[in-house]
């Protein structure tokens, strides 16, 4: 889960990290207020979670609580990536001697979290992974000692020469590690760490990424979770238990698994269509879901047929096709379903579809090809088998 | 012969009272495996289904039954735990099935089982089966038939998909391991490789890939340098958008890497045929087989 660049500055100000004062602005009115009560001279930052804000045009300097609310006004409502800014963060505008990186990810090679530094600061640091691989240095932490103080100073004298700024560094490090864990984090970043003319060092950007399997241990941090950030029927879905990633095709695809919804995609990619969707009703099905993903296959307009590919393992296939039916009866489906279903309980499963006209296949490539074909023809629903 | 598991596995199962642990012991049962013990805290000196002892502690039931394998099925906030517990009683092998357990849990449980010289496989995984001798886990018993094929994947339902093709089309398997989709597993695509090409029976395998993280990539290497059986491979998630999670926890693209098409050509690169769609795999398997 992503969190907003204010909610991890508060997280790591929590851990004692070294985080100038800011303020959270939803008006241009509000902006200029915070402007005024930081200073007057700040720096305006988009909230949204899109990487490269600053190229996109979503941080800009203001020099006087005036400036602040005209920067404010063009930043809100404007489109990154696709996502609208609701939200603007304000900080005092500082003056910077140096600038560099530091964050911490899960590395899924040696299984434990990595600590990285870079002199390279304020820029992307995958670039700099890629372009000048010798400018990054990395240590690999055992989570059972955690970060210790001679790996600490160690990534420190890979930044600064000064021994009081490498000791404060060390400090930040290990104070970043602590965070990291507390919140169950996938990734804790501050980009850019900055030297101040008088060599203090500040945190001015915070960037914190979330394990959604640790959520149930954070009830405080999933309340975090900006729904505006995602699609509304990504939020319904994950409140009804699916995994639902919208895409950009006709085809929506309904499966049990990811790997399987994903070959899914795949395939219908193969055979020369588009997926609208990603979209798992997880393992132990039951019809509700089903309706559910319906719902929320149907919301999308550019959906020309419905796909369902089951494998029934602990999926039961006749949940499934009770869950079609069901969904039949609450709503007008406008677009042709095509099924495929196969594995436990598929027999019933096909009683029941065949008692509503539905007919259905037991092979992948079948599907997809008739899905596209329907879709491409536009039939609705059940018309193909009367 | 096959890899981890065959007919004289002795498996305990933790949490075998809960719905999918009582639902998938009998189910194991019936197809032979020999599961000799639950393992359910306050409930030893039971017996389920008239049957099989249940202990109250993992190393009672090692100390009574022998087991050297168990299978979690115990809810996320307390696998961590069965996992430590099952480590310390010394079993050898031990199968995950949870999903949603938080990876910097499972960093400290890797580093916990392996100072015990104990394997896990998963966590969020389908689990393992030798066809015809013994499974552990929710892999359906009934598509599998025992052969030469041997099968290596983190999914689950794209896994029961490619072992009912290779059945239909009577490629029968060795053993077929799902590894599982988080980004932090105990067992990888290289540990069932090496010991596929240990195993005389195992003469091709198929590795079931998807996006996220560079597995597939080393273990690509690992084939080219290590390995004189035939791999083919397949890899989900072509179409998948960079930076979102697609259903398990480790397969997104992050920045450039995992990516599908990088991982294909990781394959082509080190003499991996690779599939298309799934129904493919059937023809290079056969053409790997001569």
């Amino acid at each position: 889960m992503k969190i907003h660049e204010y909610q991890a500055r508060e997280i790591f100000r929590q851990h004692g990290l070294p985080v100038p004062p800011d303020r959270v602005a939803e008006t241009a009115e509000q902006a200029e207020a915070a402007a005024r009560e930081l200073g007057g001279s700040v720096v305006v930052k988009a909230q949204v979670h899109v990487g490269g804000r600053g190229k996109a045009g979503g941080v800009k300097l203001a020099q006087t609580p005036e400036e602040a609310r005209e920067v404010a006004a063009a930043i809100l409502g404007m489109s990154l990536k696709g996502l609208t800014v609701g939200k603007v963060l304000l900080a005092p505008a500082v003056d910077i001697a140096s600038e560099a990186y530091a964050g911490i990810v899960v590395d899924r090679a040696s299984q434990r979290p990595v600590m990285m530094v870079s002199a390279a600061g304020g820029v992307d640091i995958e670039e700099v992974a890629r372009e000048t691989p010798e400018r990054i240095h990395k240590v690999t932490i055992d989570p059972r000692y955690g970060l210790l103080n001679h790996q600490a100073m160690g990534l420190g004298f890979s930044l600064y020469e000064d021994l009081q700024q490498v000791r404060q560094a060390a400090g930040i490090f290990r104070r970043l590690y602590s965070a990291f864990i507390a919140v169950d984090a996938s990734l804790a970043e501050i980009n850019p760490l900055i030297a101040l003319p008088d060599g203090t060092l500040e945190a001015i950007d915070a960037k914190v990424n979330i394990d959604d399997n640790a959520l149930f241990k954070h009830p405080e941090l999933a309340e975090l979770r900006d729904p505006s950030a995602d699609a509304p029927a990504e939020t319904e879905a994950r409140e009804k238990g699916l995994s639902y990633v919208k895409l950009d095709g006709s085809i929506g695809c309904i499966v049990n698994g990811a790997g399987l919804a994903m070959a899914t995609m795949d395939l219908i990619k193969y055979y020369g269509a588009e997926p609208a969707n990603f979209l798992d009703i997880g393992g132990s099905s039951n019809p509700e879901k089903v309706v559910a993903a319906m719902q929320i296959i149907l919301s999308d307009p550019n959906v020309e047929a419905i796909l369902f590919n089951i494998f029934g393992g602990i999926t039961r296939c006749d949940d499934v096709a009770n869950g079609i039916v069901q969904a039949l009866d609450q709503m007008d489906v406008d677009v042709p379903i095509v099924i495929r279903l196969t594995g436990t309980n598929e027999k019933e499963a096909l009683e029941i579809l065949e008692s509503v006209n539905l007919p259905a296949t037991n092979s992948m490539d079948e599907v997809v090809r008739k899905a596209i074909e329907l879709a491409t023809a536009k039939t609705p629903a059940g018309e193909g088998a009367q | 012969m096959s890899i981890l598991i065959d007919r004289s596995t002795k498996l305990a199962v933790q949490g075998i009272t809960g719905r999918d642990g009582s639902f998938h012991a009998r189910r194991m049962s019936d197809y032979g495996t020999q599961v000799v013990a639950g393992v359910v805290p306050g409930k030893g000196g039971q017996l389920f289904d008239d049957s099989i002892p249940i202990f109250d502690t993992v190393a009672m039931a090692v100390q009574e039954t022998g087991a050297n394998a168990t299978v979690i099925y115990v809810p996320p906030r307390f696998a961590a735990d069965a996992i430590y517990e099952a480590a310390d009683a010394g079993v050898e092998l031990i199968v995950a099935i949870t999903e949603g357990i938080p990876v910097l849990e499972m960093m400290r449980v890797m580093a916990f089982v392996r100072e015990r010289g104990a394997r896990i496989v998963g966590p969020n995984c389908p689990g393992l089966i030798t066809p015809g001798e013994s499974k552990i886990g929710i892999l359906p018993g009934n598509i599998c038939t025992p052969g030469k094929v041997g099968v290596v994947s983190r999914s689950g339902t794209l896994t029961y998909e490619v072992i009912h093709h290779l059945t239909a089309n009577g490629l029968g398997q060795s053993t077929c391991v799902g590894i599982g989709g988080d980004p932090i597993v105990g067992t990888s695509f290289i540990d069932c490789l090496e010991q596929f090409e240990a195993d005389p029976d195992t003469e091709a395998v198929v590795m079931i890939g998807e996006i996220g993280g560079t597995d597939e990539q080393e273990a690509a290497r690992y084939v080219d340098s290590e390995m004189s059986t035939p791999v083919v491979g397949f890899i989900a998630g072509q179409t998948a958008p960079p930076g979102r999670r697609m259903g398990h926890a480790g397969a997104i693209i992050s920045g450039s890497e995992g990516t599908a098409a990088e991982k294909m050509t990781a394959f082509r690169d080190h003499g991996i045929a690779v599939a298309e769609r799934p129904a493919d795999i059937v023809r290079l398997v056969e053409g790997a087989l001569g």
